[in-house]
C-alpha cells in the first residue's frame, strides 16, 4: 500500500511539472478521458434485470411453449427432466442426489458439481430469466427471443414443481413468484 | 551424512533453517579436496572428456522464448470433475513444479464458464452507467493513458481443494489436481476509482454489476466500497498484456476476492443500489451452511497454505535424507504472518521461514529443513495471517457447512508419508 501511494504521488508529481511546463496556465492536469455513453447504446448492452423487476422486458411463454423449446434445445446438455446433467441441474433440492437414484454413485463421481440446482439454490426467478437471456444456450447465447425466454424459465419452474403446467409466465407473474430458497439466504458481505 | 550439530526443532526430524548452511559446508569442503585430488596432467585437447553440447554452436533464438523442450511437459491439467462441455472448463497449475511465488502467466490457472470470447481490442469498450452523473465509456487506447499501479497478489478460485471439502475419504491426487486452481502474478493497470470518480458516482450507489463482453455475459455484483478501494481494471499480468485465458483486453481485479468476481473481458459497469443476484452469485458460488441457510456474496479467500515440495503422488527418494519442505501460504485478508509445520501429524509444530518478500494478499514462498527418519509420517502446515486468522483443520471446516458444500475451503492440508516414502493425499 506504502508503495503504490508513493507510486501514484510521484505521478502526480510528474503530472503537475509537466503541466506547469506545457500549459502553464493550467493548475491540474485533467484526466477526464472518457467519451459520454449515450441512452441508445445503454439500452443496447444493458441486460441485466434485478429481482425487484427492473429491467425486465414485457412478454410472456407457457409452460408448453417451454417443454418444446427444452426437448429442442436443452435436454441435450441438462437431461430428460432436468436433473441428469452433464450441464448444472436445473431441478430438486440442493444437495447428493436421491438415494433413490440408481446412478447417484455414478453422477456423484462423475459430475460433483451437480450437487446443487437451479430450483434448489436459486433466490428469485427473475435471475433464471436474466441467465437463459444472455447465456443460454451454451452453443448459441442470445438466440432466444424474450418471450422464448419467459416459455423456457416458465418451465424450469415447473419441474420444480414452482408453478403448474397450465401456467403463462408473463413480466407481472414472475414477480409474484416465491422460490424456496430465499427464505434460506443470508448475506456475509457487510457493507463496511 | 549425519551431522551432529543438526538442531532439532519438532519432532519428526524438522530441523532449525540453519541446518541446511552447516551440512552444506560440509560437502563443499570434501568436494573440494576431490577435485585437488582428480587434477592430473593437462590434456592435448581440451573436448575430449567434455558434452557435446560444448563442442558445437548453440541454436538461434526465437521471438517468443519458450520452456526448455526438457519441461514440456510441466502442463496445466483439466479438471474432470467439471461438467465435459469444452466451454465450461477448470484448468489447474502445477503448483509443484514451481518455485517462488510468481505463476508463469501460461500456467496461471483458469476457470471458463463460457470458453474465451475472441475480442477485438480495438472495438472493445468498457462502460459506466447507471446511478452515475454521467455515463461514460472508455476504448483500450483511452485506458491506457490513465497511471497504473502494479501489484503483487494472489487469485484462488472459490472452489479450489473441493474434492477435500466434499469427499469422505481422501482422494490420491497430486498438490496441481486438488489445489491448483491458485496462482500468483504482478497485476498491472488503472484503478478503477479514477474511471468511477470520473463518471461521478450518486451517493445512493452501493453495488456494480460488473459484466464480460464473453459469450455467457459473466457477471457478478460488487460492492462499490471494493471498487473504490484496492480494485484495478488490470491491463498487464506479469509484464505483458494480459492474455485471452486471463481477459484480454482488460479484466477487473479484486485482490483478495474469490476468482469468479474478477470478472474477464470486462465491458460494462452497471452502478446500482442493490445485487442483481446474477448466475454464480444464485447458485455455483454460493455456500450452504450447516444449518441449511445458504451464504450469498462471500468473497473474501481466507487464509490457506498447501505444502507443494513434496507432496501427492511424489516419491522421496532417500531415507534419512535432506528435504527442504516448501509450500506456499496466502490470505484474501492481508500479509501473511507465520506457517507452522509438523512432521508427526500435528503433535509438534515448527515456525517456517518465510521468503521475502511477504505481500499484502499474495502468495508467500515458506520453507523448513527436514530430515525424513524413514518412517511413515504426516505433513501439515499451518497458516496465520496478520489479522490473527488461523487455518481451520478439515473436521473445524465441515462443521461450518453442509455435507456438499465445496466453496471456500481452505483447511490444513495433510500428506502422507508411507514407508516407502510415498506422498499421499490425507485427512488428521
Amino acid at each position: 500500500m506504502y508503495k503504490r501511494t508513493r507510486h501514484l504521488c510521484f505521478l502526480l508529481l510528474l503530472m503537475m511539472a509537466t503541466s506547469s511546463i506545457v500549459a502553464a496556465e493550467a493548475k491540474t492536469l485533467s484526466l477526464a478521458l472518457g467519451e459520454p455513453l449515450s441512452q441508445s447504446e445503454i439500452r443496447s448492452y444493458s441486460i441485466t434485470i434485478f429481482p425487484d423487476g427492473t429491467n425486465l422486458p414485457k412478454g410472456q411463454g407457457s409452460v408448453q411453449q417451454g417443454a418444446s423449446l427444452y426437448e429442442a434445445q436443452c435436454m441435450m446438455c441438462h437431461g430428460e427432466s432436468g436433473i441428469e446433467g452433464p450441464a448444472a441441474r436445473l431441478a430438486g433440492s440442493d444437495g447428493w442426489f436421491s438415494l433413490s437414484d440408481p446412478l447417484r454413485v455414478l453422477r456423484i463421481k462423475k459430475y460433483p458439481i451437480l450437487l446443487i440446482s437451479v430450483g434448489g439454490l436459486w433466490p428469485y426467478a427473475t435471475s433464471i430469466y436474466d441467465y437463459i437471456r444472455r447465456a443460454m444456450p451454451h452453443y448459441a447465447p442470445k438466440s432466444l427471443s424474450n418471450d422464448e425466454v419467459y416459455a423456457l424459465t416458465a418451465y424450469i419452474l415447473y419441474l420444480n414443481e414452482i408453478i403448474d403446467d397450465d401456467v403463462v409466465l408473463n413480466d407481472q407473474r414472475i414477480l409474484e413468484l416465491s422460490m424456496p430458497a430465499k427464505a434460506r439466504s443470508i448475506s456475509a458481505w457487510v457493507d463496511q | 551424512m549425519v551431522n551432529k550439530k543438526l538442531k532439532s526443532v519438532a519432532k519428526g526430524g524438522l530441523l532449525d533453517r540453519r541446518s541446511f548452511i552447516l551440512s552444506g559446508m560440509a560437502f563443499s569442503a570434501a568436494y573440494s579436496l576431490n577435485a585437488l585430488a582428480n587434477d592430473g596432467s593437462t590434456p592435448s585437447r581440451i573436448g575430449k572428456d567434455l558434452p557435446n553440447w560444448m563442442k558445437v554452436p548453440g541454436q538461434a533464438d526465437v521471438a517468443y522464448g519458450q520452456p526448455a523442450q526438457y519441461e514440456q511437459h510441466i502442463k496445466r491439467y483439466l479438471a474432470k470433475g467439471a461438467p465435459e462441455t469444452s466451454l465450461f472448463s477448470v484448468w489447474h497449475t502445477p503448483l509443484e513444479n514451481q518455485r517462488g511465488i510468481i505463476t508463469p502467466s501460461g500456467l496461471h490457472f483458469s476457470v471458463h464458464h463460457n470458453g474465451m470470447p475472441d475480442i477485438d481490442p480495438q472495438k472493445h469498450q468498457l462502460m459506466i452507467h447507471g446511478l452515475v452523473d454521467k455515463p461514460l465509456k472508455f476504448d483500450l487506447e483511452t485506458i491506457m493513458r490513465y497511471p497504473m499501479v502494479s501489484s503483487i497478489n494472489f487469485l484462488e478460485c472459490a472452489g479450489n481443494t473441493a474434492p477435500n471439502a466434499v469427499s469422505l475419504t481422501p482422494i490420491n491426487h497430486t498438490c496441481q489436481e486438488l489445489s491448483g486452481q491458485v496462482s500468483g502474478s504482478e497485476w498491472t493497470g488503472v484503478p478503477l476509482k479514477y474511471l468511477l470518480q470520473e463518471a461521478g458516482i450518486k451517493p445512493k450507489a452501493k453495488w456494480v454489476i460488473v459484466e464480460g463482453a464473453d459469450g455467457g455475459s459473466h457477471a457478478r455484483s460488487i460492492p462499490v466500497s471494493k471498487l473504490l478501494d484496492d480494485a484495478i481494471i488490470a491491463l498487464y499480468q506479469n509484464g505483458e498484456r494480459i492474455r485471452p485465458s486471463q481477459g484480454y483486453p482488460m479484466r477487473l481485479f479484486v485482490p483478495g476476492w474469490e476468482g469468479n468476481a474478477n470478472v474477464k473481458w470486462v465491458h460494462r459497469l452497471e452502478v446500482t443500489d442493490k445485487p442483481a443476484y446474477t448466475k454464480d452469485e444464485s447458485g455455483l458460488y454460493s455456500d450452504i451452511l450447516d444449518n441449511g441457510k445458504i451464504q450469498r456474496f462471500s468473497f473474501h479467500m481466507e487464509v490457506k497454505s498447501v505444502i507443494t515440495h513434496p507432496s501427492g503422488k511424489q516419491v522421496l527418494p532417500e531415507k534419512m535424507g535432506f528435504y527442504e519442505v516448501s509450500g506456499l501460504a496466502w490470505s484474501g485478508r492481508g500479509k501473511i504472518k507465520q506457517v507452522e509445520v509438523s512432521a508427526d501429524a500435528g503433535k509438534t509444530w515448527a515456525l517456517a521461514k518465510l521468503d521475502s518478500p511477504v505481500l499484502d494478499k499474495s502468495l508467500t514462498r515458506f520453507s523448513i529443513p527436514w530430515r525424513w527418519e524413514g518412517k511413515e509420517t504426516v505433513l501439515l502446515s499451518r497458516a496465520t495471517d496478520e489479522h490473527g486468522f488461523v487455518q481451520p483443520t478439515r473436521d473445524q471446516w465441515r462443521d461450518q457447512y453442509a455435507s456438499h458444500s465445496f466453496n471456500h475451503y481452505n483447511a490444513i492440508q495433510a500428506w502422507h508419508i508411507s514407508h516407502e516414502g510415498e506422498v499421499g493425499n490425507t485427512y488428521v
